[in-house]
């Protein structure tokens, strides 16, 4: 399939749905599109604001960063998946804003710049205090439901990108002649076998 | 497809292309009769319109829900809790939620093929523990035609002989994903009983269909009709016989009747042009689901017919149920750190547990199932979603990253699927003061469990969290409490709604005699969820297609005696 052709039949599929004029949804569609592949262009979002899209660039990145194996978020075109999803959802869109506003205004507080100028130290100070829910005081909750919602949002877009897709292993969505169930290791690793009895066990 | 009728009459009108209306279809057609089938979605062909192979980078939106499909972008079926200018109410304090489809195979698009068999005590509970009522027709009456049923079908499972658990003719079941075998394990410990799945998916090729290739998108709709849906294994090859014809976005009205009480058609709205239709049938079954054929019936109102049509016992949207349900899910620490494999096999578990307790030693009247999920499914959106629940998570960076991955297929939950006994205040009833964007009347729902259906449910939480600990897990957040009805699901929400056109064998406290024959109006039949008498611990989709099945084979023998 031609981009052109996949841009199309995205656009009308996202029309259908919602009520976005075809220009937005089609530029969306095409910069996504063109992230998975790789060479994207410098994209401009729809939904975040100049001042917000370096923001969520780098949290992205600093939520799922590359290593050994795979990309980081950016690389896997999370923030435009990002983009998109706000833009599809009108509705939801307001944790997203105020979210970016206070871990703005807290990194500004703090250390007087903004979260994008902040260096490695400072950031994860701001993070720490954020990323997790159980141990997080009460005072920075707003923060931890931001921060929550947006590494679910980074984990959506970046596992299943082809990208994702490639290093989490999931083998599946293939037809297969016959079904001859999971693997031996994975079975001994488990402690089962094929050999146990499906039969239901009686008691009482 | 056709969008007009071609006839001025139909032997036969049918209301509703899911299970029963497509089985009633598929049979009546091929015992000769001109089938006219109104259905209130558009056509739809699994082998053309399936997003079956899709990966989740095929779409910006890696398979989120849009308006028209809630259960994801990719999922077969068209339709809603909440359908555009098709409004329902609830009385105040009710809790329940109505899924419709709108397609071509209705809510066939949308179930886990869990197909089991009612077994004889189902047929007649009232005689075991005095609850509720017996139905008009036993396990042995029925058993013929869930034989025809598994032939024409296909089903899958094993042969295990379990009291009250029916066996039928199955095709091979697939062996368990490794996660179920776990499962297994912890189930065989505890006595609970635990065996392959029962799902309409083939694995041996059946009168012309491919068998399964074990993509597990079922859901999705399937490209070579290996699983059930109304529409392609029924509508499809019915349209062949030259006698159907399926009038799609065709909205019935109410059933039309002459001076002399008999049905004579159906009115309709067609959706695309607002317009008001009338299609003439010598017979109409309706087979819209439990509470659409409710409302039609209780909105066909004429002088012979001041209650509604078939109504004069009173009973037409009483006797309302749903199956009850809850969930626990829990983290296994033994099955993090996977090694890669295909964990797909079919689209739902391999595995479930059929009732196994005798109720005579518990609190409540009536047992429920256990579906289990679980394993390496399709990443999409919502992926691993609250990672932070997990222990020892990282929150962020290179640690989070390695816990996804460590950390997915370790989750194994469990779903109670259990009977409700009818009660008075579950029901539904004509709306007076709203009416849809066509102008008919819409359904008022009220609803409430008893302490039947809670003290199920916490035996199911206590079960599930008893298994958890077995395998050595850990449960997803504790038990909700007697407030909250032990996380009983909403009414409606397991979409297995019943009863609101009950069967019987009297005629003062029952819409339809056994053959799915409205008492007062000869010419009349029902043939979806509206005549079951009970609930069972089972899924409804195989009987609902048994029983279409047999009210057919009635209708074609009292048109050949020329009775109707």
């Amino acid at each position: 399939m031609q981009r052109r052709d996949v841009v199309k039949l995205m656009a009308a599929a996202s029309l259908a749905a919602i009520g976005l004029g075809a220009p937005e949804v089609a530029r969306a569609a095409e910069h996504a599109q063109a992230a998975l592949q790789g060479g994207a262009p410098a994209y401009t979002p729809i939904f975040f604001t100049k001042t917000e899209w370096p923001v969520v660039r780098s949290l992205a990145d600093l939520v799922i960063p590359k290593d050994a194996r795979s990309g980081g978020a950016t690389d896997a075109g999370v923030p435009e998946f990002m983009d998109f999803i706000m833009n599809e959802n009108p509705g939801s869109q307001k944790w997203m804003r105020d979210g970016l506003k206070w871990l703005t205004a807290e990194h500004r507080t703090r250390f007087n710049r903004d979260f994008v100028q902040g260096s490695a130290a400072q950031q994860r100070e701001v993070l720490n205090d954020i990323a997790f829910p159980k141990k997080a005081k009460p005072a920075f909750k707003a923060g931890v439901e931001f921060f929550t919602r947006f590494r679910d949002l980074t984990s959506s877009g970046f596992w299943t990108s082809r990208m994702g897709v490639k290093d989490i292993g999931y083998m599946g969505n293939i037809t297969l002649s016959a079904w001859d169930g999971c693997p031996e290791p994975q079975l001994a690793k488990l402690g089962v076998s094929y050999k146990m009895s499906m039969r239901a066990v009686r008691k009482g | 497809m056709h969008t007009q009728p071609k006839r001025l009459e139909y032997d036969v009108v049918i209301v509703g292309s899911g299970a029963g209306g497509g089985m009633a279809a598929h049979v009546l057609t091929q015992a000769g009769a001109n089938v006219l089938m109104l259905e209130a979605g558009g056509w739809w062909d699994n082998t053309k319109d399936s997003q079956m192979m899709k990966m989740p980078y095929d779409s910006p939106r890696r398979g989120a829900s849009t308006p028209e499909r809630p259960f994801g972008e990719f999922d077969a079926c068209v339709g809603g809790w909440q359908l555009p200018g098709e409004p329902y109410t609830k009385a105040p304090g009710t809790k329940f939620d109505w899924w419709r489809g709108r397609m071509l195979g209705g809510r066939t698009n949308h179930w886990g093929r869990i197909s089991l068999r009612f077994g004889p005590d189902d047929f007649r509970r009232k005689s075991i523990d005095g609850l509720g009522d017996d139905w008009p027709v036993t396990y042995n009456e029925v058993a013929p035609y869930y034989d025809q049923v598994d032939k024409l079908i296909g089903i899958f499972g094993s042969v295990e002989k379990l009291p009250n658990h029916p066996d039928g003719i199955f095709q091979p079941a697939p062996r368990p994903r490794c996660h179920e075998l776990v499962v297994k394990q912890a189930a065989d410990r505890l006595g609970v009983w635990c065996i392959p799945s029962r799902l309409s998916i083939i694995t041996k090729p059946t009168n012309g269909r491919a068998p399964c290739h074990y993509c597990a998108q079922c859901n999705r709709g399937c490209m070579t009709n290996s699983n059930f849906t109304s529409g392609n294994v029924l509508l499809i090859p019915a349209t062949k016989t030259g006698r159907l014809t399926v009038v799609t976005n065709a909205m019935a009205r109410e059933v039309t009747v002459d001076a002399k009480g008999n049905a004579t058609g159906v009115s309709y709205v067609d959706k695309a042009s607002g317009k008001d239709l009338h299609v003439k049938g010598r017979v109409v079954v309706l087979a819209a689901s439990a509470c659409e054929s409710a409302r039609i019936m209780l909105n066909s109102k004429s002088s012979r017919f001041p209650q509604g049509i078939g109504n004069s016992s009173g009973v037409v949207g009483k006797y309302l149920t749903d199956t009850t349900g809850t969930d626990v899910g829990g983290f296994i620490p033994k099955l993090t750190n996977h090694m890669q494999h295909n964990c797909d096999g079919v689209g739902g578990g391999h595995i479930y547990m059929p009732w196994w307790v005798n109720n005579k030693k518990l609190n409540f009247p009536r047992g429920y199932h256990i579906e289990v999920w679980g394993g390496l499914g399709q990443p999409s959106y919502g992926f691993m979603g609250g990672i932070e629940n997990y222990p020892n998570f990282s929150g962020y960076g290179a640690g989070l990253k390695e816990d996804y991955r460590r950390f997915w297929g370790a989750t194994v939950g469990f779903s109670g699927r259990g009977e409700m006994i009818p009660n008075a205040d579950s029901y539904c009833e004509i709306d007076t003061a709203q009416k849809d964007k066509w102008g008919i009347p819409v359904l008022k729902f009220h609803w409430k469990w008893s302490d039947y259906e809670t003290n199920q449910v916490k035996h199911m939480q206590e079960t599930f969290r008893t298994l958890i600990a077995e395998m050595g897990g850990e449960v997803w957040g504790a038990m909700p409490g007697k407030d909250k009805g032990y996380g009983i699901s909403n009414g409606g929400s397991i979409i297995h709604e019943l009863g609101t056109v009950r069967m019987g064998n009297d005629p003062r406290t029952s819409a339809l005699n056994a053959h799915q024959q409205a008492w007062d109006c000869k010419n009349l039949f029902v043939a979806d969820g509206g005549p079951f008498v009970s609930q069972a611990d089972k899924n409804p989709t195989w009987t609902i297609l048994a029983l279409a099945w047999r009210t057919a084979d009635y209708i074609t023998q009292q048109r050949k005696a020329g009775a109707l």
